[in-house]
C-alpha cells in the first residue's frame, strides 16, 4: 500500500490551492442536496426519472468513464508507450459508441428496461439474467475500489495522509451525494467534472508544450529517448501490443479492442448505458453517445500528451525510463501511473496546481460514483427486487436503493486494498472488461439479431466466453502462452467473444427458442420500425439533432485523425 | 419525454447545471486572473516555462463562464410542470436544451 511512498511527489499546495479544491468540494455536496430535491420515486433515483436533456446525459457518457484509469492510466500509457495509446480512444471507443447511439439504443431505450441486465432478462430469461447481474454488480465494486484507491493515493501525495484514512474519506464523500441525489447527482457532478477536467489538463499540457519548444520540440525529444520514433505513429501500435509483428498488431488492435473489448465495454456496460437511459427521449439517448464522441475524439490531446511530455522532461523519468521500459523498480520510485502528478508538480504555480488537483481529485470521485449508482440499480432492480424481494411499494426500493449505496461503498473501500497490489491499473481494468464485457457483447449481439438464439444459449454462452477469457488469462500470467504487454487482453477479449458466438449458435439449434410474440421490441427483425425510430419534430428537430448525421461527421474527424497521427 | 406514470409530487425544484458550472469556472477563473495579475512571482514564471498560465488559464475560464451565463440566459429551463401533482404524463422537468 505504500506505492508513491518513496518517490519526492509531494506537490507543493497553498492555502490558494486549498480554497480551490475546498470549493469544488462544496459545490459536489451542494448537486447531491439540490438533486436531492428532485427524488421522490425509485425511477428518479436510479434512472433521474428519464428526463435529462442529451449534452448533459451525452458529457455524463465520457465523464463517467473518465475516472482514474483513464486519467492515470492513460497518461501512464503515455508515458511508457507514446501516441499509440490513442487506439483507447479513437479505436477503442469511438466506433462502438457511435454503434451504440445508432443501432442498440432504439432496443434499450424503446423497450423502457431500467438496466442491461433487464434487458438480458427479458430478452434470454432468469439464468443469463443471473449471470450477467451478479457478475457486474462484482466487477461495478472492484472497479469503484481501483478508483478509491487511486484517489486516496493522490491524496496522500498532496496532504500526506495514511491511504486509509484518505480512502475512507474520499468514500464518504461519494456516498453522501449518490446517496442523497442517485442517478441525477452523479451524473451533474459528471458534467461539472468534465469541465474541472479540462480546466485542469488543458493548461498543463499548453505550459509543458511551451516548455517542450511546441509539437516539434515533443518529436525530437520523444526520438532520442527510450522507446524512440514507435512512439510518435499510432500505428501499427507493436510496443503498446507486445506483438512483435506489425500485422498481428494491427489485427489485434482493430478486432481485439477496436470490435470486442471496446464495442462490449461501451455497448453493454451499463455504467455507461444507464447515462443514455437517463436521457429524456427517444432522440436524446441515441444522440448521448454521439454527443459524447466528440470530446471524446479530443480528451487524447490532454491526457496522453501530458504523459509523453512528462517522460522527456521530468527528471526521475530522464534517469528511470530505461529501467521502468523493462519492467524494472526505478531508483527515484517512481512509476509511470505518476507522470501526470509529476508533471504538475514541475510546471504548475500555485492557483492552477489547485485547479488541477480538484479536477484529479473530481475524476477519481466522478469515476466511482458512476460505479456506484450503476451498482445500486443493478443490484436494487436486478437482483433484489426480482429474486427476493418482490412486489413491494416503490418506496421501499428507493429506500433499499440509498441503503445497499452505502454498502456497496463499503465494499469497495474493501477492493481498493485488491487494487493496490497492481502496478499498472489500467492492465487491471483491461483484464476484467475482457472477462465480464466481451462475452456479454457477443451474446448480445448475436440476440438481438437472430431470434432464434434460445434462453439456454443465452446463459451458457456467457459462462463459457468468461470462463475461456479467465483461463487465457491464467495461461498468460502463467507465462504458458508468451504474450505481454496489453496484448493479452486483446487476446483473452477475443478467444471469449469467439468461444460465446460458437456455443450460442451450436446451443441454439438444439434447444428451444422462446415464442416471437415474447420478443417484440428485444430482436431487430420482431421490432416494428416505428417504436426503434424517434421524434424528429419540436425539441429534436434540426440536422445537428439527428443521430445519424452527427455520428457521420464524428466518423469523419476520426479517420482524419487516425491519418494525422 | 418520459411516459413514464408520474402523479409524483415534486417541488419545483429544477436547478440548471449551466449555472453551477458557470459559477465554479467563474470563481476559478477570477481567482486565477487575480493570481496571475498580482502574485507571480519570477519563480512561478520560470517554472512555467516563462507563461503566466495562471492569467491565461483565469481569463480562459472567465470567457467560458461568460459563454454558460449566456446559453443559460438565452434557453432558459422550460418547467413544463404544474405546481401541485397532475396525472399528465408530461410532468417532467425539462432541462435545458
Amino acid at each position: 500500500m505504500h506505492v508513491l511512498a518513496d518517490a519526492n511527489l509531494r506537490l507543493d499546495a497553498s492555502p490558494v490551492d486549498y480554497a480551490l479544491l475546498a470549493f469544488y468540494f462544496a459545490l459536489v455536496l451542494g448537486i447531491g442536496y439540490l438533486a436531492r430535491r428532485q427524488v421522490s420515486s425509485s425511477l428518479d433515483f436510479f434512472l433521474s426519472g428519464r428526463s435529462l436533456p442529451a449534452w448533459v446525459t451525452g458529457l455524463a457518457f465520457i465523464s463517467a468513464n473518465l475516472g482514474a484509469v483513464e486519467v492515470m492510466g492513460m497518461s501512464a500509457n503515455g508515458a511508457q508507450y507514446g501516441l499509440p495509446t490513442v487506439h483507447y480512444f479513437w479505436i477503442g471507443a469511438i466506433p462502438a459508441m457511435l454503434f451504440l447511439g445508432i443501432v442498440m439504443m432504439p432496443f434499450y431505450y424503446g423497450s423502457k428496461v431500467r438496466s442491461v441486465p433487464e434487458f438480458m432478462r427479458r430478452r434470454f430469461g432468469k439464468p443469463a439474467h443471473l449471470v450477467n447481474g451478479i457478475s457486474f454488480a462484482t466487477a461495478q465494486i472492484l472497479i469503484a475500489g481501483a478508483n478509491l484507491f487511486l484517489l486516496a493515493s493522490v491524496v496522500n501525495l498532496l496532504l500526506g495522509w495514511p491511504l486509509w484514512v484518505s480512502i475512507i474519506i474520499a468514500a464518504v464523500i461519494v456516498l453522501s451525494y449518490t446517496a442523497l441525489g442517485g442517478l441525477s447527482a452523479a451524473i451533474y457532478n459528471e458534467v461539472l467534472q468534465f469541465f474541472v477536467i479540462v480546466a485542469a489538463l488543458l493548461p498543463l499540457t499548453i505550459v509543458g508544450l511551451v516548455k517542450v519548444g511546441g509539437w516539434q520540440g515533443l518529436v525530437d525529444k520523444v526520438t532520442n529517448s527510450p522507446g524512440g520514433p514507435e512512439q510518435l505513429h499510432s500505428w501499427p501500435g507493436d510496443n503498446l501490443t507486445g506483438f512483435g509483428n506489425s500485422f498481428l498488431s494491427v489485427l489485434g488492435l482493430v478486432f481485439g479492442l477496436g470490435f470486442v473489448l471496446s464495442f462490449g465495454y461501451w455497448t453493454t456496460n451499463f455504467v455507461e448505458v444507464q447515462r443514455a437511459m437517463a436521457s429524456k427521449s427517444m432522440s436524446a439517448a441515441r444522440r448521448t453517445p454521439i454527443i459524447g464522441a466528440f470530446p471524446k475524439m479530443l480528451i487524447p490531446f490532454i491526457v496522453i500528451i501530458p504523459g509523453m511530455i512528462a517522460a522527456v522532461t521530468v527528471t526521475e523519468y530522464i534517469q528511470d525510463k530505461p529501467t521502468l521500459m523493462e519492467g524494472g523498480t526505478a531508483e527515484s520510485g517512481v512509476t509511470f501511473n505518476n507522470a501526470l502528478l509529476l508533471l504538475m508538480r514541475d510546471l504548475l504555480p500555485n492557483g492552477m496546481l489547485g485547479v488541477a488537483i480538484a479536477g484529479l481529485l473530481a475524476s477519481f470521485m466522478a469515476g466511482m460514483a458512476a460505479n456506484l449508482s450503476a451498482f445500486n440499480t443493478v443490484f436494487t432492480y436486478d437482483l433484489w427486487q426480482t429474486y427476493i424481494k418482490k412486489d413491494r411499494p416503490d418506496g421501499y426500493y428507493l429506500r433499499f436503493g440509498r441503503i445497499i449505496t452505502a454498502l456497496g461503498t463499503v465494499a469497495a473501500i474493501g477492493t481498493a486494498f485488491i487494487a493496490s497490489n497492481s502496478g499498472n491499473i489500467l492492465n487491471y481494468l483491461q483484464d476484467l472488461f475482457s472477462f465480464f464485457n466481451a462475452p456479454l457483447f457477443a451474446t448480445f449481439i448475436l440476440g438481438m439479431f437472430w431470434k432464434r438464439m434460445t434462453p439456454t444459449a443465452g446463459w451458457v454462452g456467457l459462462v463459457l466466453g468468461t470462463v475461456s477469457a479467465v483461463t487465457v488469462w491464467g495461461l498468460s500470467q502463467a507465462e504458458i502462452l508468451g504474450l505481454t504487454g496489453q496484448g493479452i487482453s486483446f487476446v483473452a477479449a477475443g478467444v471469449a467473444f469467439v468461444v460465446d458466438i460458437v456455443a450460442s449458435v451450436v446451443i441454439s439449434l438444439v434447444t428451444t427458442p422462446k415464442p416471437e410474440s415474447e420478443l417484440a421490441g428485444l430482436v431487430y427483425s420482431l421490432t416494428p420500425k416505428e417504436t426503434r425510430t424517434h421524434e424528429s419534430t419540436g425539441e429534436n428537430a434540426g440536422w445537428y439533432r439527428k443521430p445519424g448525421v452527427l455520428a457521420g461527421i464524428v466518423l469523419v474527424i476520426t479517420i482524419g485523425l487516425n491519418i494525422l497521427f | 419525454m418520459s411516459t413514464e406514470s408520474s402523479s409524483r409530487p415534486r417541488s419545483a425544484g429544477a436547478f440548471d447545471i449551466r449555472l453551477i458550472i458557470a459559477l465554479l469556472l467563474g470563481v476559478y477563473g477570477l481567482v486565477l486572473t487575480v493570481m496571475g495579475i498580482w502574485f507571480t512571482t519570477d519563480d512561478d514564471l520560470a517554472k512555467a516555462a516563462d507563461v503566466n498560465i495562471n492569467l491565461w488559464a483565469g481569463i480562459g475560464m472567465l470567457v467560458v463562464t461568460a459563454l454558460f451565463v449566456l446559453w443559460a440566459q438565452v434557453r432558459p429551463i422550460i418547467i413544463t410542470e404544474s405546481p401541485e401533482p397532475t396525472e399528465s404524463p408530461e410532468t417532467d422537468v425539462s432541462k435545458a436544451e
